[in-house]
């Protein structure tokens, strides 16, 4: 039993984590042993349309946090096409609160290459490229020593597993950029350029890499298409909640007892996942706030936390599931340097092509590190939710968005916490507050 | 300039992997892969990089500053990257980087005299869930104590 | 016809090309739509955001510079919401932006100011320190003042997609990114400063203007370069009788918006301080300054003299005198004084392609036909050096229309980077390399051919032949250097031709001499240089002859002349020139210098000294007897008076071609070289790329 990044829970519907944890779960032996490859030779079978079919049937929907229907952006892409067309993998991970696809590609690569070679018979394309975070240095090497293996043994290459069918597949490091992970800027970056997003349209799935149709998904998202092809997409949607197919890699993080990465069902409880499988919060303390999907959602008070883990539930609740990194707050967490920190993470990434992002993060990083350290008026608190605000919608890409939808939640639920700190130092004597 | 064996042996991988003119592709991996090893972005590097590409030295000076991981500046032989971002943040990420600091006595991209070790406070690495984290290089370390960096600090002080 | 859409804008039922631009469409209806990195013709950028508006069934509000107009569209671009957003915008960049207006150069023609004036929050929220960086100097014409830029990314598309320097880029990320230049610390360019006038606010600043004046201070006077041939429009910024820039304020004329950096910077020769400024008059073998009056005198004695006694009389004429001047001068020489001898540097054979059209009026292309061309082929020219805006406009054609594009050069050029084809070929072997063409050009709708001096003589007739046999319409320029190289032909400053191209037969006269010719008659008795500098690599045979120079620089001819005519430069007066595609546009005057006078004046004055009547030397009646007596010129009025180009139509029989090679030879100017002018422009003499080279632009050849 290989040791893991944390205990699985016995709560979890382990689909695509089921290798997870098997001597030589990355092995080609490993995977052939346990059912690999069957829902290529599959695909091979039914053709594009009815693998595009099962995909749109299974309701899977992006795991890079967008969620947009899977099915239905396969089938964007023009198949006769006089470009060659290119499948790419998003492994830019980096979306804080978030560490599913490390997993993926580390324990179980050969289904995160299987996906791939069945979206390149749903849309004809020959090569796939991985784009990596850079900071992944780990999992380039290990992925090299895979897709080696998967060539020398044929299942990668001209001829893919004795089908006839040819696939390439290659790795491509980034070098630390957060908004590399937007896909459009994935591709600039990928094409050795700034990662400064582009305009849409074109869409990557007619216009992408290199000008040529590209099919850009998640490294979750590719993982879970096997599963998919082999068990029909009416089984994959029946895990999860009705136009909510499947499970999902949920990381759990802050403060809980077991924090970890666990695979459960799209719409289970949200306050199940925080108490049971993730063991609950250390010393018995309250819950005060979540993370519902990576720093970029809404944060939700512990009171809106009664709800079911789907996309619907949580756009209802004013928030998203976003990339699946769920950062679990307690009673003892300061509101206003969480906000801060966030803040200052939106500013250090931000590209810089648009202002409402490039000026607005700024200024407000430095907001609301004079508001942390207690200096200021009430009116800048409601500065700091306008200047979101201003900016929230009107960016160039949605950067802008995830820097200011936790902004704005934390200074709307949160605004005690502000007060607080502004109080405090002017009872101090250091600041007139009024 | 001349790299190593095996980096040109990847080099001249990396010029095979990208559809037929378009070896600019390479550029930001090649970048980062010569930085590990001749250690920064030196002036040659650029120049370099900017001739096998066929491109101008501007087109590489514009990704430099992008990416956060590239470094202009030599960086020290261990690189502790420090991740301070939210869920690290609430497990005692800060003050992780407080000690980290304190121990190596130099501050945020600062590389301590000998040249051993370099500083650098980071976002969030993808270890959320095992913070408070931070990678050596390109070695994670998660659940790390101030004890545990300390002894890691130590550890590496010996190889040298 | 393109499919057109109804949408309605603003409650307004609107018809527009489907597809259109949002922004172009309101902006043809009235409309504003404010944006700062939306710039016509550029790339789409939708990053500056401020021109964000209401669309019916959007959630969010969407840049109109990026949103194509679509049947049934409603949009509004004046609610409340959109009122906000602009604020905000404005407020977002004037965070960081230093407000030195009052020290800023761009104040008062500022694009931030304006919309801050009329979108804007009163007052900053700001109270964080702004992120300070000093000033950067990247090259002697360009300076950069990082805090000020908004990065709109004009000044980089401009150089990439405009000029096809790609100098500029950008560096850093988010809030600290930058635009930085070609080398680390400095810019290697063309140096044209189109990225200076592209910027709209003060972070690109002209190394020769800055801190100047204050832009209301100036009188602003368009006029036309008059350094190479294309007959760019330029805005004189004079104040206090001294050109302080020039730009192209109105985008009109027709080079839109473009200059190089001749048209931008090179007019300080009109300030320097080795200008002659008085009339000069060798006297115990030294040259001495005297009062016009003697000077004329003298001059017009000598001519009278010499006349009366059959003496031989030469005059070497100008490439950058006004069609009036030139016009003036050859009446002056074959009217006044009965000679043929009339000559100037001729730098293309247009004669023999004018002849070899045979009558033909509409196979001459204009600056205009370069942008719209579906086609063209360029021979024996490094069109980026020696034409740049007919280089600029092929750049434009073929990156609005994808326009195909034929190189036959003996050296690397610029537009190979965009040609279908290009072709090396080493001089005189040029047609056959053409030839080779034949299959691919006779596929093209219609061609374009601009052919540099290499093709003369015989190869001009043999290059219209081909263009003939190709059986599409084909327009031809015949490209040349300087800025009325064009006028001076077809003026009639040629031994052999008079005005309008009709042999001096025509006139009972017998062809009179070349200058070589000139320069070699040991028996010449007076030499009257204007406006040129023969002497520079040649020698006068004629040692006892009687020179006499209009000029405005002591340059070698000058200092052989007896008597030397200090004369005003194209900035300086009144009259109309005619570019390298025959199109004449006016000159206007800018600015006085003291002690000199037009050329116009200098022959007049000169006539009537003489005591003969040559008519008014007023630029107006001349040009009005050019428009009556000179075919092809009998241009609208209207339009030269507006400032408009009109094309001018030679239409000719038979024109005895003057076919000697050494004849015809461009000077080679590069972009950073114009003659003697050039060597007059500390501006042009400054940069780092000065002299500049021809066919050297680093692209390997096929
Ligand atoms: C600023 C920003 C960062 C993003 N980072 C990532 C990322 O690291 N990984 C990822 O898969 N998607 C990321 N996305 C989402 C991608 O743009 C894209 O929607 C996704 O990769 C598509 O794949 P999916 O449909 O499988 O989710 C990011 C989006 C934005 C706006
Ligand atoms: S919102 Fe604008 S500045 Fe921010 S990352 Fe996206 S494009 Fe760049
Ligand atoms: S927050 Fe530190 S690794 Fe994600």
């Amino acid at each position: 039993m290989k040791i893991l990044y944390n205990e699985p829970s016995p709560l979890e519907t382990r689909v695509l984590s089921r290798r997870f944890g098997l001597e030589n779960s990355e092995r080609l032996d490993t995977y052939l042993a346990t059912g690999g490859f069957e829902a290529f030779r599959k695909a091979l079978e039914i053709g594009p349309d009815q693998i595009i079919s099962e995909v749109k049937t299974s309701a899977l929907r992006g795991r890079g946090g967008a969620g947009f229907p899977t099915g239905m952006k396969w089938s964007f892409v023009p198949r006769n096409h006089p470009k060659p067309r290119y499948i790419i993998v998003n492994a830019d991970e980096s979306e804080p609160g978030t560490c599913k696809d490390r997993l993926l590609m580390e324990y179980d690569p050969y289904q995160l290459l299987e996906g791939m070679l069945i979206a390149g018979i749903a849309v004809d394309s020959r090569k796939g490229y991985i784009y990596v975070r850079g900071e992944y240095r780990y999992l380039i090497t290990h992925l090299e020593r895979v897709v080696e293996e998967a060539y020398s043994r044929g299942y990668l290459g001209k001829n893919v597993a004795g089908t006839g069918f040819e696939f390439d597949v290659y790795l491509h490091s980034g070098a630390g950029a957060y908004e590399c992970g937007e896909e459009t800027a994935l591709l600039d970056s990928l094409e050795g350029k700034r990662g400064i997003p582009r305009m849409k349209p074109p869409f990557p799935a007619v216009s992408g890499a290199w000008q040529s149709p590209t099919l850009l998904n998640n490294v979750e998202t590719f993982s879970a298409v096997p599963h998919i092809i082999l068990n029909g997409g009416q089984w994959f949607a029946g895990l999860g909640t009705p136009k909510n197919g499947g499970t999902r890699l949920v990381c759990i993080s802050g403060h809980v007892n077991k924090p970890g990465v666990y695979e459960l069902p799209l719409g289970y409880p949200m306050l199940k996942a925080i108490y049971e499988v993730a063991g609950g919060i250390p010393g018995g303390r309250k819950l005060k706030a979540v993370i519902p999907g990576g720093s970029s959602c809404p944060v939700l008070r512990a009171a809106e936390c009664d709800l079911a883990m789907d996309y619907d539930s949580l756009a209802k609740a004013g928030s998203m599931l976003g990339s699946g990194g769920m950062v679990v707050m307690d009673e003892t967490t300061d509101m206003v340097r969480a906000a801060l920190r966030i803040m200052a993470f939106y500013q250090h990434e931000s590209c810089g092509w648009c202002i409402p992002c490039r000026e607005g993060t700024a200024w407000l990083r430095k907001m609301l590190a004079r508001l942390d350290a207690g200096i200021g008026t009430p009116a800048d608190i409601d500065l700091v939710g306008e200047l979101s605000k201003n900016m929230l919608g009107r960016t160039f890409c949605a950067l802008g968005d995830a820097a200011a939808m936790p902004t704005i939640s934390i200074v709307e639920k949160f605004r005690d916490e502000f007060e607080a700190k502004l109080q405090s130092y002017a009872a101090a004597g250091l600041v007139q507050v009024g | 300039m001349t790299f190593s064996a095996e980096l040109e042996a990847r080099f001249a991988k990396m010029m095979q992997s990208y559809p037929p003119g378009r070896e600019r592709s390479a550029l930001v991996p090649m970048l980062l892969y010569a930085q590990d090893e001749i250690g920064h972005v030196s002036e040659a590097l650029i120049l370099e990089v900017a001739a096998r590409l066929n491109i101008s030295r501007l087109d590489v000076d514009e990704v430099i500053g992008y990416y956060s991981m590239l470094h202009k500046r030599p960086l020290g032989k261990y690189h502790v990257q420090v991740c301070t971002n939210i869920s690290c943040l609430l497990a005692g990420g800060e003050q992780l980087l407080e000690h980290a600091k304190k121990s190596l006595g130099i501050g945020h991209k600062e590389v301590t005299p000998d040249g051993q070790f370099s500083l650098e406070e980071v976002e969030c690495m993808g270890a959320c869930c095992w913070a408070p984290a931070l990678e050596i290089n390109y070695d994670f370390h998660h659940f790390v104590t101030p004890e545990k960096l300390d002894q890691l600090i130590a550890s590496l002080e010996k190889v040298q | 016809m393109a499919e057109l859409v109804t949408l309605t804008i603003d409650g307004a039922q609107v018809q527009a090309e489907k597809g259109a631009l949002l922004i172009d469409v309101c902006k043809a209806r009235g409309i504003e739509i404010p944006a700062f990195c939306y710039y016509e013709g550029l790339a789409l950028q939708a990053a500056c955001r401020m021109c964000l508006v209401e669309v019916e069934k959007m959630p969010k509000l969407q840049p109109g510079c990026t949103l194509p107009v679509a049947e049934g569209m409603v949009v509004k671009t004046d609610t409340p919401v959109i009122h906000e957003a602009r604020k905000s915008m404005l407020e977002f960049l004037l965070a960081n932006h230093p407000l030195d207006c009052p020290v800023c150069d761009k104040g008062g023609e500022c694009e931030l100011q304006d919309m801050t004036f009329r979108y804007g929050l009163g007052e900053s929220r700001f109270l964080e320190n702004k992120h300070h960086v000093d000033e950067q100097q990247w090259s002697p014409v360009v300076f950069f003042d990082r805090p000020r830029c908004i990065l709109c990314y004009r000044c980089v598309r401009i150089c990439d997609e405009g000029v096809g320097v790609d100098a500029l880029g950008v560096v850093q990320r988010g809030v600290v990114s930058a635009i930085a230049p070609s080398h680390g610390d400095h810019l290697e360019c063309d140096e044209c400063g189109m990225c200076i006038d592209i910027c709209p606010v003060g972070a690109l600043t002209s190394g020769m203007y800055r801190y100047k004046t204050r832009p209301w201070e100036m009188n602003h006077v368009g006029t036309i370069c008059t350094h190479c041939s294309n007959g760019c429009k330029t805005t004189l910024g004079v104040r206090g009788g001294q050109v302080i820039r020039a730009n192209n304020r109105d985008h009109s004329g027709i080079n839109g918006e473009f200059l190089c950096v001749k048209g931008r910077f090179g007019w300080d020769f009109v300030n320097s301080t080795e200008r002659a400024q008085s009339p000069m008059l060798r006297t115990n073998g030294r040259l001495e300054p005297v009062s016009w009056s003697r000077a004329l005198m003298t001059v017009a004695r000598k001519l009278n003299e010499v006349k009366q006694r059959g003496g031989r009389v030469g005059f070497i004429a100008s490439n950058h005198t006004s069609n009036e001047e030139n016009y003036y001068l050859q009446k002056l020489a074959r009217q006044g004084l009965r000679s043929n001898n009339i000559d100037h540097h001729r730098t293309g054979d247009v004669v023999t392609l004018i002849d070899a059209l045979a009558g033909r009026t509409d196979a001459l292309a204009t600056v205009a036909d370069l942008y719209a061309a579906k086609a063209s082929l360029v021979i024996a020219s490094d069109l980026a050096q020696q034409q740049p805006l007919l280089h600029f406009q092929l750049r434009a054609n073929w990156r609005h229309h994808r326009s195909r594009t034929y190189v036959v050069t003996p050296g690397p050029v610029r537009e190979r980077k965009f040609a279908v084809k290009s072709l090396h070929a080493e001089p005189g072997r040029e047609l056959d390399a053409v030839e080779s063409l034949r299959d691919d050009l006779s596929k093209e709708p219609e061609l374009v051919i601009l052919f540099g001096d290499a093709i003369q003589g015989d190869a001009v007739r043999r290059l219209v032949a081909f263009g003939d046999s190709l059986g599409i319409p084909v327009k031809y320029v015949c490209l040349l250097d300087y800025s009325n190289s064009r006028g001076a032909i077809d003026m009639g400053l040629a031994p052999g031709l008079l005005p309008g191209y009709r042999p001096v037969a025509e006139a009972g006269l017998e062809p009179g001499m070349t200058i070589a010719e000139m320069l070699a008659d040991a028996s010449l008795d007076v030499l009257w240089v204007v406006g040129a500098n023969p002497l520079r690599n040649a020698r006068l045979a004629a040692e006892n002859a009687f020179v006499v120079v209009n000029e405005m620089f002591l340059a070698e001819t000058a200092q052989r002349a007896d008597v030397i005519f200090p004369a005003a430069s194209a900035y300086e007066k009144e009259g109309t020139v005619t570019n390298v595609c025959g199109e004449v546009q006016s000159l206007k005057k800018a600015l006085k210098v003291m002690g000199a006078k037009t050329d116009l004046e200098i022959f007049g004055l000169v006539a009537a000294e003489m005591g003969i009547d040559l008519g008014p030397f007023q630029p107006g009646a001349v040009f009005e007897e050019i428009r009556r007596e000179v075919r092809g010129y009998n241009v609208s009025l209207p339009v030269i008076a507006t400032g408009g180009a009109a094309q001018s139509v030679p239409l000719n029989g038979r024109v005895p071609a003057l076919t000697r090679a050494e004849l015809i030879q461009s000077a080679r100017d590069t972009l950073f070289t114009s003659g003697t002018l050039g060597r007059y422009s500390k501006n042009l003499t400054s940069v780092l790329e000065h002299p500049g080279k021809l066919y050297a632009s680093g692209i390997e050849t096929p």
